[in-house]
């Protein structure tokens, strides 16, 4: 019986697929993708944020009610009436709006202060780490001595005193972050300035700081991202530290943090103007907060 | 030990001295003059107070007479409070907060290594999700939160505690704000201690004893247990000041009489004089502490004397 031939000769199909399937390798970013996703914890909360942030993006266009629209008439309004789904506050001002305008604020704050600080972080470890010596000693002794400062304390001094404008509170709190990703992006730094490849791109002749910028800077990714991912609700707790202590986000402008703190003023009137900015809060960190957690089981998991 | 004493001694110097002249050049960069008051003051009484206060010498002298006094303990007079100087502010102050911090310390050591022992003895098990779990919402829910809640349950629903007040430091008082001054540091020290035990307690030594036979309780006790509170000792300075930052609120939203509540409401006010001896002194407090941190793990871990 005549047997059909699969031909393995060159060119043939059946060796162009064949090919291809050897070809195609797993790449370590495959690796650590395919672990993140069977983390549970870490893909929900992946769905959670981006879900939290549509609603802080597109929700204050939305609602109804304005977030700083005063209705006398509507004080104190609990859940579901009066056409507040969430209640109303002191001044009747709708809590939806308010939580919806409060969380785009808070993780604005989030994301440029972490911007802020990737910035001059990864800057400053790359070149320590990069040209080392004398440079990185002296670079890694101001980290140092600026790490053990307690700089909540000099951000409410700023506060206090130039007063608790926008960009302020963006440079202050990006200021307290940056100094353990500096320390981070030196590590990594270090790390890879032995490779092969940087030795290939020096011996090219490619300048030093275009090195940093093309080679290291690139594969300082993954390190960075997790602590990215965990350094955004460190900047939004201490923005919400600082608008609780009144000197943070000034109202009628709305954050989780002003909130909550006027939310537990009248707490026992008006327990849900506490209970909604509190749990989205919460939620929302904790959400970083697995998502980092995953991202660093997924890259290096040796660590667990 | 002294070589590395020296060391940090050598970071921590120049970091108080950095400290002390930020806070004295963002006073004088503040705006507004500290002798604002409602009705101006004719220029010539204006001219003598400020000279009274070392107003109208150079900036650079104003600098080093600030320095000086700060090396004899005298912060200035406090800008509110007219009769009392900065000093004495602080001196009146600081025994609530030292009980608070210390209470807190404690409880937060004590619970945190239980929970953390206990969960890395019956990992992946309900008690081990259930603390861990309990560790993530203590991160991530802030104090401010967990004490107005504590407040409304505890003190007006069912009346145990009172709701605020020292009442000169009757435990009653001390509960919650210890309580809600902790949480943050048990979750984080009850998943250092989890992390660390776990690992150990894998490691060649530990099975040896059991092959041994000594006893599971023993084992832990007197063997792992020393091995995996070190990367909790490397912790000890962040959480003094996570304790200290975290005074703050805690004074403040439970009307504690300590030096916390006195920063915030001198920052209010803005009695800068208050405010920049406040700074100098947390900073201070902060840096022996971390001092004190770095030399213990220096003690109790080898490697770290000679890195």
């Amino acid at each position: 019986m005549p047997m059909t031939q699969i031909s393995l000769a060159p060119g043939s199909p059946e060796t162009a697929a064949l090919m291809h399937r050897a070809v195609k390798g797993r790449s370590l970013w495959d690796d650590a993708r395919r672990r993140l996703m069977r983390n549970r914890a870490a893909v929900a909360s992946m769905i959670v944020l981006a879900l939290l942030v549509l609603a802080a993006v597109f929700g204050p266009m939305l609602t109804p009610f304005a977030y700083d629209e005063i209705n006398k008439n509507d004080v104190w309004l609990a859940p579901m009436t009066g056409g507040h789904l969430l209640g109303s506050d002191a001044l009747g001002r709708d809590l939806l709006a308010r939580l919806l305008m409060g969380l785009r604020v808070s993780l604005s704050i989030g994301a440029v202060a972490t911007c802020v600080s990737l910035v001059i972080g990864v800057a400053w470890g790359a070149i320590a780490g990069y040209f080392g010596g004398a440079l990185d000693e002296a670079m890694m002794r101001i980290v140092d001595v600026l790490y053990s400062l307690p700089y909540i304390f000099f951000v409410i001094l700023l506060m206090v005193t130039f007063g608790s404008n926008i960009i302020l509170i963006f440079l202050a709190i990006g200021a307290v972050e940056w100094l353990t990703m500096a320390r981070i992006v030196r590590g990594q730094t270090i790390s890879l300035k032995e490779k092969e490849f940087i030795e290939a791109a020096r011996a090219a002749g490619l300048s030093r700081p275009a090195i940093i910028a093309r080679h290291i800077v690139p594969n300082l990714l993954g390190p960075v991202v997790i602590y990215v991912t965990l350094t955004i609700p460190g900047v939004i707790l201490a923005e919400s530290f600082l608008s609780f202590l009144g000197l943070g986000v000034q109202p009628p402008m709305a954050s989780l943090g002003t909130l909550i703190s006027g939310g537990a003023q009248d707490m026992e009137l008006a327990p849900w103007l506490l209970i909604f900015p509190s749990v989205t809060m919460a939620v929302t960190l904790m959400c970083f907060n697995f998502i980092g957690d995953g991202l660093r089981d997924a890259i290096d998991p040796k660590d667990r | 030990m002294l070589r590395f004493l020296g060391r940090r001694l050598a970071v921590a110097i120049p970091t108080l001295f950095i400290v002390v002249t930020a806070a004295f050049f963002m006073m004088r960069a503040a705006p507004g003059s500290p002798f604002d008051t409602d009705r101006k003051l004719p220029p010539e009484i204006l001219k003598n107070v400020e000279a009274k206060f070392g107003f109208d010498k150079p900036l650079v002298v104003q600098y080093g007479d600030y320095l000086a006094g700060v090396l004899h303990g005298d912060f200035g007079p406090s800008l509110k409070y007219r009769d009392k100087s900065v000093l004495e502010i602080l001196k009146e102050n600081y025994p609530v907060s030292l009980t608070l911090g210390l209470s807190a310390f404690t409880v937060a050591i004590v619970l945190g290594v239980s929970l953390g022992v206990i969960a890395a003895l019956r990992q992946n098990g309900p008690a081990d999700y259930a603390t861990m779990g309990m560790a993530i919402v203590g991160i991530c829910i802030p104090s401010f939160v967990t004490a107005p809640l504590l407040v409304l349950v505890f003190g007006s629903i069912l009346g145990w505690l009172p709701v605020a007040g020292w009442d000169g430091g009757a435990p009653a008082n001390l509960v919650m704000p210890v309580a809600v001054l902790a949480l943050p540091q048990i979750a984080i020290i009850s998943r250092l201690t989890r992390a660390g035990m776990i690992e150990v307690l894998r490691s060649n030594y530990v099975r040896t004893a059991r092959a041994k036979g000594l006893s599971e309780t023993s084992i832990v006790l007197n063997h792992a247990l020393r091995a995996a509170i070190l990367p909790l000792v490397s912790y000890l300075g962040p959480a003094f000041a996570g304790l200290i930052t975290g005074s703050l609120i805690v004074e403040q939203i439970f009307n504690l009489p300590g030096l916390g509540k006195f920063f915030v409401v001198s920052a209010l006010q803005r009695d800068y004089t208050v405010v920049m001896g406040l700074v100098i002194c947390f900073a201070t407090l902060i840096l022996v502490l971390n001092l004190l941190a770095d030399l213990l793990q220096a003690a109790l871990d080898p490697r770290v004397r000679l890195s």
